[in-house]
């Protein structure tokens, strides 16, 4: 048994907010690098070239991305040989979010009922997923999540008889739906499987992969590429003025599920995905 | 590119045609849904704004708050299609421009030909690089909203797209049909 101060998970988290908000991740900076050379359109080639000036801006002068900082999404994988003391988790977690949101002027984005609508003042609380792991190790990843895309997200139980066709359709006509709304180019987040709230989780956690890895199962490896051509055929392009640059990216997360059942979520990502991880 | 300054004239407004990069200079007032909503209760009940929109360009927009060293923080454009209710009421009252990204209903674009008035739409998630362009900043109305209350900001060459013209043709739908592959 390892013991972990879980004042050192709210100090990681503190600083995962900030960095995540003010340094766009290597593998997107490359997409967005290539897709700017590829694009066809005009208005859309200076756009793509813009969003990159942007990503170097904001990492030279520590500003955020973007304005909308978004809900501190996290994930902790918490090996099953820790012992977590000094504290309640929860707690720790939502004062990393409060200070890092704080000292780090990002904005406050999130209000404390979603029909009364008080902001909440300081960006908690998180939204949060645990899972529980072999080993004595804690895996934090900070996902900071804009609403203009998640807003654009959908889910559908599907019938199994729907099959591949009757998700391929689902997928895109979501993108199509979305148009300019998510801010493209965006990474398309796919789940498919398990129940209706796991297949809303597998999309989320699709949106973490890297762009430009490879599934590792060829099957879902070649649905991707093929999305992804279809999407980008939509010519929705970059801030859905019209382009060949539609998504940098689609990621499929799958999980066994009922013999009556076909879930898919389709979870939308501006081309600001941000996601930083620490192992403690 | 071309650069234009506020208030926006109707002459000016009537030469900007869908797909035109412009550069905006001069002043400009942010308001994105709460503030909306407040300005558009006023206008029905017949009484005065805080703030002359006469003219004026909306930007919707909520930033990041500024450090302490900067004008303003992060402040790039949100959603237009938030505020499609209670725009057109906005343009015949006299706006005459808005900042934002995305579609807008039927009803704003109708009111857009029926003002002679324009759409634009910035970069979303270009915050950073837009907020360089802000050089002055300051709330003029609605300071209880916070990140969300009426600020006025003077701009040097903001970059913006025209997306819906004075003649009601529209980037949104025109772009995309020009790149789509059956």
């Amino acid at each position: 048994m390892r013991n972990l101060d879980v004042n050192e998970i709210k100090n990681a988290i503190k600083t995962l907010v900030v960095k995540a908000n003010q340094e766009l991740s290597t593998d997107i900076l490359n997409a967005l690098k290539v897709a700017a050379n590829y694009e066809k359109s005009e208005v859309g080639k200076k756009i793509l070239q813009r969003v990159i000036e942007n990503a170097q801006i904001a990492k030279d002068e520590e500003l955020p991305i973007c304005q909308d900082t978004g809900t501190a999404v996290i994930f902790l994988e918490i090996g099953q040989d820790v012992h977590l003391v000094g504290g309640n988790l929860h707690e720790a977690i939502n004062q990393g979010v409060r200070e890092g949101y704080t000292e780090g002027y990002l904005r406050k984005s999130i209000v404390k009922d979603p029909l009364n609508r008080i902001n909440t003042g300081d960006n908690t609380p998180a939204v949060v997923h645990i899972d529980i792991v072999p080993g004595d190790r804690v895996k934090i990843t900070v996902a900071p999540k804009g609403g203009g895309s998640e807003n654009m997200s959908q889910l559908k139980m599907l019938k199994p008889a729907d099959g591949v066709e009757g998700v391929k359709q689902f997928v895109i006509d979501t993108v199509r739906q979305a148009g300019s709304n998510p801010c493209p180019p965006i990474i398309v987040g796919v789940g498919i499987g398990g129940t209706f709230e796991k297949a809303a989780l597998l999309a989320k956690k699709a949106l973490l992969r890297e762009v430009g890895s490879q599934n590792p199962d060829p099957f879902y490896n070649s649905l991707e590429k093929e999305l992804l051509e279809k999407i980008n055929n939509l010519g929705i392009g970059p801030q859905g003025l019209g382009g060949r640059v539609t998504a940098l990216a689609v990621h499929i997360e799958t999980y066994p599920t009922h013999i009556a059942s076909l879930p898919v979520a389709v979870n939308l990502n501006c081309h600001v995905a941000r996601h930083e991880t620490v192992i403690l | 590119m071309i650069k234009i300054t506020t208030p926006l004239s109707e002459e000016v407004i009537e030469k900007l045609q869908i797909g035109d990069e412009v550069l905006i200079n001069g002043v400009i007032f942010t308001a994105r849904d709460a503030a909306h909503k407040r300005l558009y209760e006023l206008l029905e009940k017949g009484e005065e704004l805080p703030v002359n929109l006469k003219g004026q360009i909306i930007y919707y927009v909520g930033p990041t708050p500024a450090k302490p060293d900067r004008v303003i923080g992060s402040a790039g454009p949100t959603t237009s299609g938030r505020m499609d209710k209670y725009t057109p009421r906005l343009l015949d009252y006299g706006l005459k421009g808005m900042i934002g990204k995305g579609l807008r209903s039927k009803e704003v674009q109708e009111a857009i030909v029926r003002n002679k008035a324009i759409y634009f739409a910035a970069i979303g998630g270009a915050g950073a690089l837009l907020s360089k362009t802000i050089v002055k900043s300051e709330v003029v109305a609605y300071p209880d909203l916070g990140p969300e209350a009426i600020y006025r900001l003077e701009v040097v060459d903001f970059p913006a797209i025209v997306v819906i013209d004075a003649r009601g043709q529209n980037l949104y739908e025109v772009g995309p049909k020009q790149f789509l592959k059956e």
